[in-house]
């Protein structure tokens, strides 16, 4: 185990002594010890970038079952490290500002810290594991850690509501991916992502592949919020704000892009398309629809919350784009910018949308709500809030210098060079992309405006809030003004250092290409992507100014067709539609149990013999028929006919009786002299107890039973008395190898010592039987002496 | 013979079924000694029948019926009226406690 495995690890090895530490020091925040530990990692990972940029990959690998190829392999490269990074960094960003936020003498924190570091670590985990079966173990450690979050105040009903359904959602995902897994392995015979890259012609021309790949996307799509799997997220944000921030709009959302990033080149060598249009097209869609929601939003966390999910369909729509790049051999290939503006992106999304959940947080924080209709005005009470939010916001419109507009850009660029694309009938349809991107990018344009003027423009509405709102504290203010510094750094720099990181990012995602980045504010006169930007920051300011205008829109769309109702509809749904099922034949009568057990012997049975053609009927081997045989056999017959009719228990006794004892004439005919003994005996003792009990049974021997209930139980007990003739008829027929019983034959006397060859078999060859047959015997005796003895129940009620 | 055994049998099972579908624990009962004895018959059947002497050895030089199934036999009898009996004291247990011999009326409720 290197240094680098104890790295993934710290967060889960400091989570066991977060409660010792909050019990025993009280009087420091517990934020204080766990902000140590992201902030040694971010130190520890930084020191890997010099070798990353240069284009060297880190390997370790530490074995953990290796029979089955699952081994604990660490690999950095640039994406990994880009992730590492940012989970890292944010990571100490959010446990500084929940310092502050959270309460130390209200809030649970060690709960609160120890799942943060199960979070962190199974981040770290999923982004830097190299095996897939690992990776999907973090995976679910993302999964489960971000239920405990977002369930964090467990007393409230809507958390409880958020927390299970991001679980079911990314759950469902997560057991797709489990599955795609198992198919790549099936198809590359390894678990390893790295080897699986090598062997790509056999993957990519298997059967499984699509099935993999769109269990793969299943998988990234619950994570990542994408279109129709959204709806976790809004929900989600019941969590603390510290979690909104870092998990749903930096890290855990970002899982699905991973992994669409880290597969890509595997999947988008897929010949037909499919990659390209699902990751492309279910990433536009997403990006258009979460923008247009996002408008209509009135609570500052569920705003970001959509725009999140507009954001993460914009990366994704990139990352579906730039996987066309494979398809498309040019000399200076096109597409590859839309990798580049993917990873730029994914960098600055994290940046903006932290710094902005951040805003949310303190803005709630300082005045007792989120609701935007009666917020406003706060500009010159938290001017430094205000100038984050200021910062955060017109970044993520895309309006210059923020960084958020130069990746803007470089979408449109991509998006443009879709129409350049003649593959996979992009010809056609690929103009949608650009279509669709403009018009996600006035939405987002409106949305972030609501969010900054809203909150801080206008006037103030002192009389609806609950605090007299001021600044906020300055601990909580250092996160916010990090991210909106970086926003603004990134925005003015955004070559050197980091342009070679991105580079070295970008060809991770794709190995075959080379990149150049060069990242510029100025394209030229001449390029559609300036018409585009200022068409979108017109008509964006136009649909802004007369939002109360067109807002009605929104009351077009049926309540009942949104994919919440759907949701909620469809958990009771299944609810109920199990219990019916169980209701439905789980009647409580031990009647139906056994018709069914007789249905289903009567029906396997009865196709196994059909299907495999078993039956048939050898007449050479028979014995003959005499007349006593015929006469016994009309006993038995009569006896049974007798039973069945009789009105009486004193006649279906006695017949029962006649029945057993024909049979011990039968042994007697069939020269079984011990059967026939032990068969009369015990049919005379058991007649005998039949007689006992049922002197004390009700003289009523028959209940009244219809017609139809009659014919039915005649129906099947006539269909399990023919299968069994028909078995024991064609088995008889169908005789496989000789009887074993010569052995016995020849070797009762010498060496067992005895003569009765039945008798020498059930005590000396076969005595184990008789040892546990008499135990049969005896724990009946003692089963029958403590039902008549053992009368608790009825003395306890006296 | 084989074959009009395996129709007594065929006859013995179904009447044990039919009885095992009423209402009446008594008719259960009586259908499980029904069924032993049609499970015995068949296990003899299966064997094959009147091969030969009965199975002791001072029988020079005659062949004999397999002894293998009548020890099966054997203990299949004590073993079924071992459960019989049980089976009955438990019936009788029952309609102590409960009044009743109808197995609809002895349906579990739901709490």
């Amino acid at each position: 185990m290197s240094l680098l495995h104890l790295a993934i690890l710290a967060p889960f090895i400091f989570a066991i002594i977060v409660p010792t530490l909050y019990k025993y020091i009280r009087k420091i925040h517990t934020g204080w010890f766990v902000f140590i530990v992201p902030v040694i990692l971010f130190g520890y990972f930084s020191r890997f970038l010099p070798d990353i940029i240069t284009g060297k990959t880190v390997l370790k690998t530490f074995a953990w079952i290796p029979t089955l190829h699952i081994n604990f392999t660490a690999k950095i490269d640039g994406l990994g490290l880009l992730f590492a990074l940012l989970i890292t960094g944010i990571g100490a960003l959010v446990v500084l500002y929940s310092i502050y936020y959270l309460s130390k003498e209200k809030e649970q924190l060690n709960t609160f810290y120890v799942y943060l570091l199960l979070f962190m670590g199974a981040m770290l985990g999923v982004v830097l594991s190299d095996n897939l079966i690992v990776l999907y173990m973090f995976w679910e450690f993302t999964s489960f850690s971000s239920f405990f979050l977002i369930g964090y105040w467990f007393d409230r009903e809507r958390s409880r509501y958020g927390a299970q359904k991001s679980m079911l959602i990314t759950v469902l995902g997560g057991l797709c991916l489990l599955g795609g897994i198992i198919l790549l392995y099936i198809m590359s015979g390894t678990f390893s992502i790295g080897e699986m890259i090598t062997n790509v012609d056999v993957i990519v021309n298997h059967d499984l592949f699509l099935f993999s790949m769109i269990l793969f996307l299943l998988g990234a799509f619950t994570k990542s919020a994408q279109f129709p799997f959204y709806i976790w997220l809004p929900d989600a944000m019941e969590a603390p704000t510290p979690v909104s921030a870092y998990l749903h709009s930096a890290t855990m959302v970002k899982a699905g892009i991973y992994l669409v990033a880290r597969m890509t080149p595997i999947f988008a060598f897929d010949p037909t398309g499919t990659w390209v249009w699902l990751v492309g097209g279910i990433g536009i869609f997403t990006l258009f629809w979460g923008s247009f929601n996002a408008v209509k939003q009135t609570d500052l966390k569920a705003i970001l919350a959509f725009s999140t999910v507009s954001q993460l369909g914009l990366i994704m729509s990139l990352l579906g784009v730039g996987a066309a790049a494979v398809h498309f051999e040019l000399d200076e290939n096109i597409y590859t910018v839309a990798i580049i503006a993917a990873v730029f992106h994914l960098i600055n999304h994290a940046t903006f949308k932290g710094s902005l959940f951040m805003v949310a947080g303190i803005v709630d924080h300082e005045t007792g709500t989120r609701d935007i209709r009666k917020l406003g005005g706060l500009m010159s009470m938290m001017p430094v809030t205000f100038t984050i939010a200021f910062i955060g916001a017109f970044s993520m419109a895309g309006i210059p210098p923020f960084n958020g507009f130069l990746s803007k850009e470089m979408f449109f660029t991509g998006m443009v060079h879709v129409l350049q694309l003649d593959i996979f009938n992009m010809e056609t349809f690929g103009v949608i992309f650009p279509v669709f991107a403009w018009i996600a990018s006035v939405f987002t344009f409106v949305y972030s405006m609501i969010l900054v003027w809203k909150t801080f423009g206008g006037k103030i509405q002192l009389e609806k809030l609950e605090k007299k709102p001021h600044e906020a504290p300055i601990g909580m203010l250092i996160s916010p003004v990090i991210l909106a510094s970086l926003v603004v750094i990134i925005g003015l720099f955004p070559n050197g250092l980091l342009g070679r990181f991105i580079e070295s990012i970008a060809h991770a995602i794709l190995p075959t290409y080379e990149f150049e980045v060069h990242i510029s504010h100025w394209h030229g006169w001449f390029t559609p992507e300036l018409y585009m930007t200022i068409g979108v920051i017109g008509i964006g300011l136009l649909l802004y100014f007369t939002l109360s205008k067109w807002t009605k829109v929104y009351d077009l769309f049926p309540k009942k067709l949104t994919l919440n109702q759907m949701y909620d509809a469809f958990i009771p749904t299944l609810e109920s539609g199990s219990s019916f099922f169980i209701k439905s034949h789980m009647t409580g009568f031990i009647r139906s149990y056994l018709a069914y057990i007789f249905v289903f012997f009567i029906g396997a049975l009865s196709f196994t013999i059909w299907s495999t053609g078993a039956f048939r009927v050898e007449t050479t081997n028979l014995a003959e028929i005499g007349v006593y045989e015929v006469i016994l056999a009309l006993l038995i017959i009569i006896g049974c006919v007798t039973i069945i009719f009789a009105k009486s228990r004193l006649t279906s006794i006695i017949a029962l009786g006649s029945v057993g004892y024909t049979v011990s004439l039968f042994f007697v005919l069939f020269r079984a002299p011990d059967l026939a003994l032990t068969q009369l005996v015990i049919e005379t003792i058991s007649v005998a107890l039949f007689l006992l009990a049922f002197y004390h049974l009700p003289k009523n021997f028959r209940h009244k039973e219809s017609r139809r209930f009659k014919l039915n139980n005649a129906l099947i007990s006539v269909g399990v008395g023919v299968v069994v003739t028909i078995i024991a008829i064609a088995s008889y027929s169908t005789k496989l190898f000789d009887s074993i019983s010569e052995y016995y034959v020849k070797h009762t006397y010498d060496p067992a010592g005895g003569e009765n060859m039945v008798n020498v078999i059930l005590v000396d060859f076969r005595g184990f039987d008789t040892l546990f047959e008499i135990s049969v015997l005896a724990i009946a005796g003692i089963g029958i002496y403590g039902l008549i003895k053992l009368r608790l129940a009825r003395r306890s009620e006296k | 013979m084989e074959i009009l055994m395996a129709i007594i049998i065929g006859v013995l099972f179904a009447t044990a079924t039919y009885l095992f579908l009423s209402k009446s624990i008594l008719r259960i009962i009586v259908a499980s000694g029904l069924l032993s004895h049609g499970a015995h018959l068949l296990i003899l059947t299966m064997g094959g029948l009147k091969k030969g002497a009965v199975p002791l050895v001072n029988q020079e030089g005659i062949p004999v019926t397999d002894p293998l199934p009548q020890a099966l036999i054997l203990t299949a009898i004590v073993i079924s009226f071992g459960v019989t009996a049980l089976f009955l004291v438990l019936a009788y247990r029952a309609y102590q406690e409960l009044e009743t011999d109808n197995m609809d009326e002895m349906r579990g409720t739901e709490e």
